[in-house]
């Protein structure tokens, strides 16, 4: 099976499509435990992001690992993650420190 | 892992063994430019300023030049300044006499009597140079000896998805076997600063790492500019990017993971061993210049949609997961990193494979910008000219 999206740490809630998906195709993957798959519900253009997931407002979206931005509206799995469903959380210098 | 180098008396092995012609201004540049012309194995760089400027910026003039000097990739230095420059030739050459014993002579344009003087006195001394590093031996290091520097810069959306990663993952095994690295490019942590200060080997280097960002911030503010306006750009969304921590998750993952050892300043030598971060523009030839006055070796550049660029001083290795990239610019590309992106090698397993392009340029192997010859640089100005 032919990879169409990486993941890029183990720990994503998000792939990133490589090769344009149309709905009802399946995103292909590799993880540590073998291929995956999970099915587009909607067009996902070249280099952008599926949902591995049922993603819930508020929730974190996940790459590299790490949060990219939270949840504004929910997002299905196999839907299409974007600027129109999370956002980046202004964070605090001073927060920051230890 | 080992390497074919160039012993020097202070500091880290050298991978290159230039003679360096440097202009203490710019009015020196033109002079340097057909000295190292003139000479094999002499190299010249392009300096734009040096006169007419504040303190700030003269210090970091002097970073540069200095730093340059004292590369471990150059074996000595030649010094064309003109005479009435902010710092002259004299002092310069003094000054890097007192950071390295390697051998520096200095002349100026006003003192010879014109450029002609000038030039043939420094084309002798270049020459004597040159022939002394010619009978050099090289000596096997171990690659704990290298310092190599990480940028990227002409990026697309391969960048963060694989290029950068790869590197991530060469430049921890690197430090895993005593090597050094160097992330620089600090305005393009913000985003990603609380994971770039995740990394840090102790509390105070994870504030560091927090303050130069704030500092970036507050700088630019201070100037009526907001470095997160527009950010990221209509183009990086539609290419993939929703958010500014994505963008700069992406950013970051070239430095690797490991334990970051010390926070530099723009051109400063680092004191320690292991994976290390530098405050410097997002400008990738500005960024480059600041780590080769920092002492790097070398320089791996990941890019998307491909660039040219190269430095006098060591050789800049150029990467690209983008395989139409690879293909239009094969005369800029070194390394093809595409598979990542067809499926076919994970970003793990392409930076393992890259310890051989590194052992080869260590070795002596040119880059493609390297056997053109190339010579970019930028001096950060921290503040206007006058």
């Amino acid at each position: 099976m032919t990879i169409n999206a990486l993941l890029l740490d183990e720990k994503d809630n998000v792939v990133t499509c490589v090769k344009e998906v149309k709905a009802g195709e399946e995103v292909v993957y590799q993880a540590e435990a073998g291929i995956k798959t999970v099915t587009a519900m909607e067009d996902i253009p070249y280099c952008h992001k599926v949902a591995l997931v049922d993603l819930c407002e508020g929730d974190k979206a996940i790459k590299y690992g790490e949060m990219i931005g939270q949840v504004s509206h929910a997002v299905a799995k196999g839907c299409w993650v974007n600027e129109n469903n999370i956002f980046s959380v202004p964070r605090d210098y001073d927060s920051e420190l230890v | 892992m080992k390497f074919w180098g160039y012993r020097r008396a202070e500091g880290r092995a050298g991978i290159r063994n230039h003679v360096l012609i440097l202009p203490s201004c710019v009015c020196g540049s033109e002079s340097a430019r057909i000295v190292a012309s003139q000479v094999r194995g002499a190299v010249n760089i392009v300096f734009n300023t040096g006169c007419s400027d504040v303190q700030a910026n003269t210090d970091m003039s002097q970073k540069v030049l200095t730093g340059f000097a004292c590369n471990p990739n150059v074996y000595g230095v030649v010094i064309i300044g003109l005479g009435c420059e902010t710092v002259g030739h004299r002092e310069l050459r003094e000054k890097i006499q007192k950071m390295t014993s390697k051998p520096v002579v200095s002349f100026g344009i006003q003192e010879e009597g014109g450029t002609l003087k000038t030039i043939e006195k420094a084309v002798r001394a270049a020459r004597e140079m040159a022939a002394e590093a010619a009978m050099q031996p090289k000596e096997l290091f171990d690659i704990s000896n290298l310092l190599l520097g990480i940028e990227c810069g002409g990026s697309d959306a391969t960048s963060g998805l694989a290029s950068n990663p790869a590197v991530g993952e060469l430049s921890d095994l690197l430090v895993d076997m005593g090597a050094s690295t160097m992330m620089s490019e600090s305005i393009e942590w913000i985003g990603g600063e609380h994971v770039v200060a995740k990394r840090a080997a102790t509390p105070e280097i994870h504030n560091q790492i927090i303050e130069v960002c704030r500092a970036y911030e507050e700088h630019l503010k201070a100037a009526g500019q907001d470095c997160r306006a527009g950010q990221p750009t209509p183009g990086n969304k539609k290419g993939g990017l929703s958010t500014l921590d994505e963008k700069s998750l992406g950013c970051i993952r070239k430095g690797g993971t490991r334990p970051i050892v010390e926070v530099l300043e723009q051109a400063q030598r680092p004191t320690k061993n292991g994976a290390m971060v530098m405050d410097t523009a997002g400008f990738d030839i500005s960024s480059v210049t600041s780590m080769v006055a920092g002492g790097c070796n070398a320089i791996i550049f990941t890019t998307g949609r491909g660039t040219p660029t190269g430095n006098a001083i060591v050789p800049v290795l150029k990467v690209t997961a983008n395989e139409r990239t690879f293909k239009m610019m094969d005369d800029n590309m070194d390394v093809d990193l595409s598979p990542i992106i067809r499926g076919e090698k994970t970003f793990r397993e392409m930076g393992k494979e890259m310890l051989k392009d590194i052992e080869d340029m260590c070795n002596g192997r040119m880059t493609k910008a390297e056997t053109y010859g190339f010579s970019d640089i930028a001096v950060d100005h921290v503040c206007r000219f006058v």
